[in-house]
């Protein structure tokens, strides 16, 4: 930007009354945990890890004074340990981390999943593979989120671009940890995570909020059992009044360990019902642009950020050209990117990873070329480079 | 006194096992201290322990090898009336040593019974962290490499208040278990007991002789004096009480018109202490309160007090969506650790750029513009280059105004702190 000479600079500040835009100074992670509280959080426990970290220090001020619970746990498998034990409580819980401690956690988010426990957890991803670079970020860990745990069942995955969506996201993924009783997670970014910006805070609104449903006081309790016309088995808390049985062994709908094969198959296709059937409700995508264009642009995360940017460019010097952001990774949104990839001419995707997406968008396309940017070695991808490949 | 065993599941252990009386004894513990099954949670580990839950009719966790202290500690938690005990073998003692140790110092009222038959019984009989090294295990030689763990000394060492140690048979078991569920904060039993369908039959261990093995260890006589101290969740809540409340984070209200015509990126490249990062604080808080959007970036090494640090700052009158900084239109120069992670970016800067730098800073060659900070001249310290900057940067573009960075720093700081910040811009006045 050329810097106009001083008689520009406006020497006096004119204050302006009242309150315009007041706008809060805050990064994702802040964004995140404000939203946990506000959709009824009580409990959290994680392990310090950058880009994470952030996280369990806003929680450590914001949970206790509202008689929320918030630990420190001695290594990720204790800190998401405690929240499945506080989950199972009846309790809503959260935890954060990056890469290394997902790896942590993966017994545990079977066990998640399997024992139908509510649990948000987030992934600020880092560049890895393994320690890799604490402070340099990365797409790298979506793949990993979506199947790192023992069994392949199904699982959520919400990706947020902004602190906006952070905050938003957060607020969905609770309501779908306990509507579907599942681990949930939050694919965020050190980029989003630890990067400060301007939110009007004041003006965003969390979905209303969702309760997991509880067994009928009249009716007969089975900890494992889904009641008609429903997937997802009625809770109710260890602890109150009727005993509840939790188990990470193969169980039958009373919670006990079973070798009934018909029912192990009829749970295991109920889990990953619970979860498919249903996408097309909690399917989160931006779309900019009509979807009848010449070319499609497909990201997801922090690069939407700079996507965007350069199809408000393109745009305007005559490309005729639409951008999908995927806010929904997991389940793969199949509905709607099928939609918008039919009615495409040139399918462009971009990623901050070696091309994580690329099979889930490929397999939609019949066949059709996927135009595909990837880049993955700490630095955020540039709407110039996005320009570069999106040029025809 | 009632029952809380489950009348549909017997136990179902090897003739013999040394668990079997243990279920038995844990019964008649509840019993004596009148719990109701609702009253009580049953968090079992894996291995022949694991079936315990399944054995009573109360609250039942079973969960992954090693964590069963994880969840009861959330449990606990999060429902503090409830007796939690958790059922874990010398097997998840071992793979979960970490959690055993962490409760230990947590004091959190959890009784922990390790049932400990000195090797894995369900997988085959390997040795654990509690084979003797004499054993014959499945796992080869293997057991004769490493020393066998006394728990009960560990767990002392290791802050936990009451620790017992007893054999499976011993007359005591049920009221010894029953002294330390009701005691106020985090007990272990070690109940040393015999694998006849593992261990025994290729180890001529009677209980007779475990016992009198046990008698050659350290004493382990329930209250340790030393680790008398308030329960973890009591004394959570204590403290959670007086926490203040968290506010919500600061709304900026909009005090003045900016007049940027457009995004302006300053790039500020410098070293740890020279408040790099707060300087891009109050130039964002800044921006905003003259009405723009912010973002910033920061960058430093782990070492937080040595080495380079980098703030990238955007402000723009829309909302900023790429928050990278490949071409900065202003960049504050401070110190040569700063400067050497950015070389190649002030290289390329052009006419129409603007550095402002440390007097003397060694910069890479470019077309940009430089104004040096006259530190020296105004009295200006070190840590307050950066302020110093900007204070500069007022008078050379739209970006901010000297007015709007002396709202900025009204937002970030307070007191002498604030005064020695607005005294800064003010003698850059000039
Ligand atoms: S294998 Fe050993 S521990 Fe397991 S039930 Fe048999 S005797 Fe008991």
């Amino acid at each position: 930007m050329k810097l106009p000479d001083l008689s520009t600079t406006i020497t006096d500040g004119n204050l302006i009354p009242g309150n315009i835009m007041a706008r809060c100074f805050i990064d994702g992670n802040e964004a995140i945990s404000r939203a946990a509280v506000d959709a009824g959080c009580r409990f959290f426990a994680g392990y310090p890890i950058t880009p994470a970290t952030t996280i369990f220090h806003q929680m450590v001020k914001m949970l206790p004074p509202v008689g929320g619970i918030c630990l420190q746990g001695e290594d990720e498998i204790a800190s998401i340990g405690f929240c499945i034990g506080a989950s199972m409580a009846g309790m809503k819980a959260m935890t954060a981390t990056s890469g290394p401690g997902i790896s942590l956690y993966s017994e545990q988010i079977s066990f998640a999943i399997g024992g139908e426990i509510p649990l948000v957890i987030v992934d600020v991803q880092r560049l890895g593979p393994s320690t890799g670079s604490a402070t340099k970020g990365a797409d790298g860990d979506i793949q990993f989120l979506r199947w790192g745990n023992s069994g392949g069942l199904p699982v959520i995955v919400l990706a947020p671009v902004d602190a906006v969506d952070c905050y938003q996201l957060t607020g969905h993924a609770f309501n779908l940890a306990e509507r579907f009783r599942c681990p949930v997670f939050i694919a965020s970014n050190k980029e989003i995570g630890m990067t400060r910006e301007s939110v009007e805070l004041a003006k965003l609104q969390l979905p209303p909020i969702i309760d997991r449903t509880t067994c009928p006081v009249d009716q007969p309790f089975l900890p494992f059992q889904a009641p008609a016309g429903s997937d997802v088995p009625y809770f109710l808390p260890i602890g109150g009044q009727r005993l509840v049985r939790q188990t990470s062994s193969t169980h039958g709908a009373d919670g006990y360990i079973t070798g009934d094969t018909e029912q192990i198959g009829a749970t295991i296709r109920r889990l990953a019902q619970k979860i498919d059937k249903y996408i097309d409700e909690f399917s989160f995508y931006e779309m900019d642009g009509e979807p009848h264009c010449a070319t499609l642009v497909i990201t997801y995360g922090v690069t939407a950020r700079a996507a965007r940017q350069a199809v408000a460019a393109l745009r305007l010097s005559g490309h005729d050209i639409s951008l999908l952001i995927v806010k929904t990774l997991f389940p793969v949104p199949v509905k709607i990117l099928q939609e918008t990839i039919r009615a495409a001419d040139r399918i462009v995707l971009i990623e901050m990873n070696l091309g994580l997406y690329k099979t889930e968008i490929e397999r939609l396309c019949s066949g059709r070329e996927v135009i595909h940017h990837t880049r993955m070695d700490g630095e955020l991808i540039s709407p110039e480079e996005i320009s570069a490949v999106l040029r025809p | 006194m009632t029952s809380l065993l489950n009348a549909q599941r017997p136990p179902v252990f090897c003739p013999g096992c040394s668990h079997e009386r243990t279920v038995h004894a844990l019964d008649q513990a509840l019993g004596r201290l009148d719990r109701a099954g609702n009253q009580v949670a049953v968090v079992s580990d894996i291995g022949c322990s694991g079936l315990f839950d399944t054995f009573f009719d109360t609250h039942a966790l079973h969960g992954l090898h090693g964590r069963a202290l994880t969840y009861a500690t959330g449990l606990k938690m999060a429902c503090p009336e409830l007796t939690v005990i958790v059922v874990m073998g010398d097997g998840g003692l071992g793979i979960g040593g970490a959690h055993v140790l962490s409760a230990c110092r947590r004091n959190l009222d959890i009784t922990l019974l390790v049932l400990n038959n000195f090797n894995y019984g369900m997988t085959g009989g390997q040795c654990s962290a509690t084979t003797p090294a004499g054993a014959t295990t499945s796992s080869g030689f293997l057991n004769r490499l490493e020393a066998p763990l006394d728990i009960c000394t560990v767990a002392g060492a290791a802050g936990a208040p009451w620790v017992d140690r007893l054999v499976a048979t011993d007359r005591q078991l049920s009221e010894r278990l029953a002294g330390a569920i009701a005691f106020n904060g985090f007990a272990l039993l070690d109940i040393r007991g015999v694998c006849p369908g593992r261990f025994s039959a290729h180890n001529r261990t009677s209980l007779r002789q475990i016992e009198a093995d046990m008698h050659e260890l350290p004493p382990a006589d329930t209250i340790v004096a030393a680790n008398q101290r308030p329960e973890y969740s009591a004394h959570y809540r204590q403290l959670a009480a007086a926490a203040p409340a968290c506010l919500p984070p600061a709304r900026i209200e909009m005090r003045r018109q900016h007049a940027l015509p457009r995004r302006c990126r300053i790039l500020l490249l410098g070293a740890a202490g020279q408040r790099i990062n707060t300087a891009g604080e109050v130039l964002c808080l800044a921006a905003m309160s003259s009405g723009l959007h912010a973002s910033q970036k920061n960058d430093y090494p782990i070492t937080v007090m040595r080495g380079h640090s980098v703030s990238e700052v955007i402000v723009d009158c829309e909302p900023i969506g790429y928050t990278g900084i490949d071409k900065p239109d202003v960049v504050i120069a401070l110190a040569a650790e700063g400067v050497a992670r950015r070389r190649q970016i002030i290289g390329a800067l052009s006419a129409d750029d603007l550095v402002i730098r440390s007097e003397g800073l060694e910069l890479p060659p470019s077309q940009a513009r430089i104004i040096d900070v006259p530190a020296a001249t105004l009295g200006i310290g070190p840590r307050d280059q950066a302020l110093a900057a900007l204070a500069i940067l007022c008078s050379q573009g739209p970006a901010i105004t000297r007015e709007a960075l002396q709202d900025g720093c009204k937002l970030r700081f307070g007191g002498s702190i604030l005064d020695k910040a607005l005294d800064v811009i003010d003698r850059c006045r000039s």
